[in-house]
């Protein structure tokens, strides 16, 4: 049973932008640890290290000591549906734009493929 | 307490003309987003995607799937919003819809994409009001995830690798 506090608490950790896509990772990766978290975000270690803090003391995420690492993972039991709902949503564009920018890619590569081979044919 | 919007972005190495083009024309449309899609590309226009069994949605739905989408803002090649998710039937209205938001601002050669989904909080209750007076946040939110459901359903399957 959680309380409105707890929920509360829940919210206001995934409602920033970072927290919410360290949340996608987890939610798609396992487990991480900071470090590997990092290379993904446009944020720093350190910064990802306060952002599964937060994460953790909303008691959504979890860690444990592996050697010198700490790992991370989420705490699905706890992780509101709602929240669960919405990384979701945010993993699906994610998706969507990956698939936008290859296809622009391809597209733009092509338009200049076609520029050069017309300058040739020019001269 | 429910999260209102996501903020996704992504840098292209292509003009902002022709990441437009890929965003807004059906048939290019089709190779991100739906099986079918039908765009009015003008402010006010009608939009309609459809996703297939075994298409690309994630969740695999079990029949074909069709959302109605209504464009609000067209500024080629700048700036792209349409509202969606709105109640069978309904105009789209910020009160009952979900707004989608894409803007492309050229850095250099390449495109910086952003998208916005806007709205999530906004979306009405149960059709029973009485309900809704009674317990408006859980009530609300149960119909908000239920729609959410069935939108998660016609999220892009991973893209195979090149």
């Amino acid at each position: 049973m959680t309380t409105a506090l707890d929920e509360d608490r829940q919210w206001s950790a995934v409602a920033e932008p970072t927290r919410l896509r360290v949340l996608d990772r987890l939610l798609a990766g396992g487990e991480e640890t900071a470090t590997s978290l990092a290379r993904e975000l446009p944020v720093t270690r350190q910064a990802t290290a306060k952002h599964l803090a937060v994460l953790e003391r909303a008691g959504l995420v979890e860690s444990r000591r592996e050697g010198r690492e700490v790992r991370f993972s989420v705490r699905p039991e706890r992780l509101d549906a709602a929240a669960q709902s919405m990384a979701e949503v945010a993993a699906g564009w994610d998706r969507r734009l990956h698939a936008i920018k290859r296809m622009a890619e391809a597209a733009a590569r092509e338009q200049a493929n076609q520029t050069t081979t017309t300058r040739r044919k020019r001269r | 307490m429910i999260q209102d919007r996501i903020e996704r972005e992504i840098l292209i190495e292509a003009p902002p003309e022709v990441v437009w083009r890929t965003i807004t024309e059906p048939d290019q449309i089709v190779s991100w987003f739906s099986e079918a899609a039908e765009l009015d590309p003008r402010p006010g226009g009608a939009g309609e995607l459809t996703w297939e069994p075994g298409g690309k949605a994630t969740v695999d739905p079990e029949e074909p799937v069709t959302a109605a989408l209504r464009v609000e803002n067209v500024e080629p090649p700048h700036y792209f919003s349409f509202r969606w998710m709105h109640p069978a039937g309904a105009e789209p209205d910020p009160n009952n819809s979900v707004l989608v938001e894409f803007s492309l601002n050229p850095e250099g050669e390449k495109t910086r994409l952003r998208l916005v989904e806007s709205g999530f909080r906004n979306l009405p209750g149960p059709e029973d009001e009485t309900e809704r007076t009674v317990d408006g946040h859980s009530a609300g939110w149960d119909n908000h995830l239920g729609r959410l459901r069935a939108y998660l359903s016609s999220k892009l399957t991973e893209p195979a690798p090149e």
